[in-house]
């Protein structure tokens, strides 16, 4: 298989955040990479860290959050000491973000044909009639039917589901190569999530765009994921090819997950589900050793110091002093 | 009941203090800069109006016709018997600016309290009975803001004769409007909760529900409502007595002062001056207060 | 859109009713109006036949009804001071006035809308501490001193703008900003806090994720969703400016409608008094309706409905 290009290239990112309690460690040396054609997707519970990720990637953290990295590149421009008027440039017309609530995201007082096409008229330097001719072919590749019309219409008369796939034809009007997706799909109906989730998988396939996709569903990583990365704490715990993480899991997090949901066929009816006993630790001050020790059923004392990471990319990598087989709980 | 001695967790260290309300509010209070700073300027004015008769060097009214439109003391031609100058009748201009506080200070109490009343009144009654009542008082909240009050002040004090029970009457019959609207929203607010449905559930009555329950509850937003309408009350004296239809001379307002001293302002600045810092530096200790006071009793926007 | 529309008219409607009963009685406050039109030291002979001409010994409802329908007709009586028919008169001061106040709203909000911003964007900041003190110390000044200030300043030292009259565009500098600079800090709160809210809105992040530059986002994303409560706040405002005219305009004798309601109360001119009263409160009626008419419009879950 050849080589294909890497799009999005993280090494070391870190953002702190500033509280008066100290510094919040939101994410800790995260590092992936993203192939051209190919979903990475960011796993983890709430709070761990994978919209902080994202929007460190996009430059939009906010004001009080400070964001560190050894490496960011898109398409091999490195981005970590770029000020913000090439980050501008990028944003929206390379690199793309759509975001989980499609109620808000959009500005109720302008026609969405109007949000459409004003980036696209900026970066591309179009005329006005060749970006509503952009925006319609765009709205019809969404799957949205009469999209002239659409164009005249406001944010409130249109359904969530319909509003998302317009927060998507929004952010491939420039046709960007990287699309960051945080939880595209989670506060839409249930019946909804799976064709917006399609219409993604789709999009990525005719496009040969890379995706960062953010969930807390395994069941969408299992679905659209080729690459997964779990997140817990503000780091990587264990990534790799999915297949991969899905059939040996390796860190005692990543089991624990994989361990609560029910799997037809293979789960005993009546038997209880597993749970992962505790609470996430808190993120201010100092941390050292692994997070996930209080919660671990097989930490040790060496868990408190420095923990290693086995594997190298693309296989599958974990962080954990356990090198062994794990076991699917 | 003995207060339990509060021993430090790390021996050596001094004991904590011990966080009762009083304590907390007392620190609020302390960290209000605003309240604090706008709080003592107006102390130290309200205190000039009470002792100016035994602080005014001169009488307010008395004409000291050898020394007509006197400079202050630090001019060339300033002297320590006047130290704030003479106006174009030889009044003692220091005498007639902690005079004039009592009139300005007199006009803010006195309107706020016949305005404050008619206005809770009415914004309480809408706010806790709804229905038509409320319809009715809106209504009239609307007319009442549709007339222009300096206008109907001007004209009803040119009818009635100028002096400072017309003015006071005038503006308090005048300047509920802003009352009537705060209270009533804040009675909506306080009427939705849930002990007020307990005192109706027990059977109180109506008039011991409003006072014993709604009443304490909007008190804090009257008081801050009350500082700026005061504010705004005294500033309406003083255009009124400026435009000759307020106060009447001789009596010291610093409305009528800036008035009278219009026609000499431009080789004897100091008059018109004067009087108007006095004024502005009062108004600016009210609003401060008031905006100290909002900060320190709506708790939610500490931030 | 249209329903709101009729609804807002008809509550106009009755406003303006009420407040010309009200305007129709201040001549009345005093007792006895034909005392108080006739003067001092009228002769009995002269009040009795005030009384007959201007039929002050009817019913107050008559009286009022009369006097109303004639209104309604385009019969405003005529000045008992200028001798001349009351309806030319104040039309032709309206428009000074008019002037007067578009210009004071025009300065208020050329000062307030950037220090607003500017408060808003460096949230917590020395420039918005500084802001904020402008604003309290500007609502602190009386607008009569201010103006005498600016006229010493402008017109005695500089002299680089005229006292008075209202010949030319100049005339009209210094009495808009005495006028208008007493609102601002109203404006530049409300425009501050609405642009904190919003610029902490998800929309926004979206429209800097498109890599629009920051200029546009906030003056064309969120300016734009900031200023809504800031016209209806316009319309309230307007009924200070329309009284501060008497005020203002007196000092710089700017030959507008405050004026002449001063010199009408002065002069104890009361048909033309009642006659500016009920003008300038049923404006401010109109104004006030089309605030929020134009507050309506500018949402556009309102208008498209």
């Amino acid at each position: 298989m050849a080589d294909k290009e890497i799009v999005l290239d993280v090494q070391g990112l870190t953002v702190d955040i500033a509280t008066p309690r100290g510094a919040l460690h939101a994410v800790r040396d995260v590092s992936f990479q993203v192939k051209r054609g190919e979903t990475l997707c960011l796993v983890g519970e709430s709070g761990c860290g994978k919209s902080m990720t994202s929007l460190a990637i996009m430059g939009l953290l906010p004001k009080a959050a400070k964001r560190t990295t050894r490496r960011l590149s898109v398409l091999g421009e490195d981005l970590s000491a770029a000020r913000g008027r090439r980050i501008n440039a990028l944003r929206g017309s390379k690199m793309a973000m759509i975001f989980q609530e499609p109620m808000t995201a959009l500005n109720p007082a302008y026609a969405i044909g109007e949000q459409l096409t004003e980036h696209y008229i900026h970066h591309r330097h179009a005329s006005a009639q060749q970006a509503r001719d952009r925006a319609v072919e765009l709205l019809e590749k969404v799957g949205i039917a009469s999209a002239g019309q659409r164009l005249t219409q406001y944010p409130h008369q249109l359904s969530g589901g319909l509003r998302q796939r317009v927060m998507i034809a929004m952010a491939l009007m420039c046709g960007p190569e990287l699309l960051i997706a945080d939880e595209p799909s989670t506060a839409l109906d249930v019946t909804i999530q799976a064709q917006i989730l399609r219409l993604l998988a789709d999009l990525q396939a005719e496009l040969g765009i890379a995706m960062v996709l953010i969930t807390h569903d395994l069941g969408v990583v299992a679905r659209i994921a080729q690459q997964v990365a779990v997140m817990y704490a503000g780091q990587i715990v264990e990534e790799g090819p999915v297949e991969d993480i899905f059939a040996t899991p390796r860190h005692p997090y990543t089991q624990g997950l994989l361990g609560c949901i029910p799997v037809p066929g293979r789960t005993p009816p009546g038997e209880s589900l597993g749970t992962i006993p505790g609470v996430v630790p808190s993120l201010v001050g100092d941390l050292r050793g692994c997070a996930f020790a209080d919660r671990c059923r097989y930490v040790q004392p060496q868990c408190r110091d420095t923990i290693p990471v086995y594997g190298h990319p693309p296989e599958q990598q974990w962080r954990c002093i356990r090198q062994e087989e794990g076991v699917t709980a | 009941m003995t207060t339990p001695t509060l021993t430090p967790i790390v021996p050596g260290a001094p004991a904590p203090i011990e966080l009762t309300a009083s304590t907390l509010r007392w620190r609020r209070l302390r960290r209000n800069k605003a309240l604090l700073a706008g709080g003592g300027i107006l102390f130290v004015i309200v205190m000039i109006a009470l002792l100016a008769p035994w602080i005014s060097p001169h009488d307010p009214y008395f004409q000291d016709l050898a020394y007509r439109t006197a400079p202050p003391v630090w001019y060339a031609k300033g002297t320590w018997l006047h130290p704030l100058g003479t106006d174009q009748l030889g009044r003692d201009y220091l005498s007639r600016l902690f005079y004039g506080a009592r009139i300005s200070l007199l006009i803010g109490i006195s309107v706020a309290l016949i305005a404050g009343l008619i206005g809770t009144a009415m914004g309480m009654a809408a706010g806790y009975f709804g229905g038509k009542v409320d319809m009715a008082v809106s209504f009239l909240i609307t007319t009442r803001l549709s007339m222009p009050v300096i206008l109907v002040a001007l004209a009803t004090v040119a009818i009635v004769g100028g002096s400072l029970w017309v003015v006071i009457l005038v503006l308090g019959f005048l300047k509920w409007d802003r009352y009537a609207v705060v209270m009533r929203s804040a009675t909506q607010q306080v009427r939705s909760l849930e002990y007020v449905a307990a005192a109706q559930a027990a059977g109180a009555s109506t008039w011991r529900i409003v006072w014993g329950e709604v009443l304490p509850n909007v008190v804090p937003q009257l008081i801050v409502i009350a500082t700026l309408e005061a504010a705004s009350a005294i500033l309406l004296e003083a255009s009124l007595s400026f435009l000759g239809l307020g106060v009447q001379p001789p009596l010291p307002s610093w409305g009528l002062m800036i008035s009278e001293a219009k026609a000499y302002m431009f080789f004897s600045f100091w008059l018109i001056a004067i009087p108007g810092s006095a004024l502005a530096l009062l108004i600016f200790a009210i609003n401060l207060a008031g905006d100290g006071l909002h900060q320190l009793l709506t708790p939610e926007e500490r931030a | 859109m249209l329903y709101f529309t009729i609804r807002r008219l008809g509550l106009a409607a009755l406003v303006a009713l009420t407040v010309s009963v009200l305007a129709f009685l201040l001549l009345h406050l005093s007792g006895d109006p034909a005392l108080a039109l006739a003067g001092e030291g009228a002769r009995q002979a002269d009040i009795d036949m005030i009384r007959k001409t201007y039929g002050l010994d009817r019913p107050l409802v008559v009286q009022y009804a009369d006097w109303l329908w004639h209104i309604l007709q385009g019969d405003f009586g005529t000045s008992v001071y200028f001798k001349t028919e009351a309806g030319p008169l104040i039309l032709s001061k309206l428009k000074t006035t008019l002037l007067l106040g578009m210009g004071a709203l025009a300065f208020a909000l050329l000062i307030s809308i950037p220090l607003g911003v500017l408060a808003a964007i460096y949230k917590g900041s020395a420039i918005d501490r500084l802001c904020l003190a402008i604003a309290v110390l500007g609502q602190a000044l009386p607008n009569f001193f201010f103006a005498l200030i600016l006229i010493m300043l402008f017109s005695i030292s500089l002299r680089i703008l005229p006292v008075s009259g209202s010949g030319t565009w100049q005339h009209f500098v210094m009495p808009a900003v005495a006028l208008g600079y007493y609102v601002a800090p109203a404006f530049m709160r409300l425009i501050r806090a609405g642009m904190i809210e919003v610029l902490g809105a998800d929309y926004i992040r979206t429209a800097r994720a498109k890599g629009l530059p920051a200029r546009k986002i906030i003056f064309k994303h969120a300016l734009r969703n900031a200023i809504v409560p800031v016209v209806a706040l316009a319309a309230v405002q307007l009924g200070y400016l329309l009284g501060g005219s008497v005020v203002i305009e007196t000092i710089f004798a700017l030959d507008g409608l405050g004026y002449l309601a001063y010199q009408s109360i002065t002069y104890k001119d009361y048909p033309v008094m009642q006659l500016i009263v009920l003008l300038l409160s049923v404006l401010y009626v109109l104004l006030t309706l089309a605030a929020d008419i134009a507050n309506a419009w500018l949402d556009p879950r309102i208008r498209v409905s």
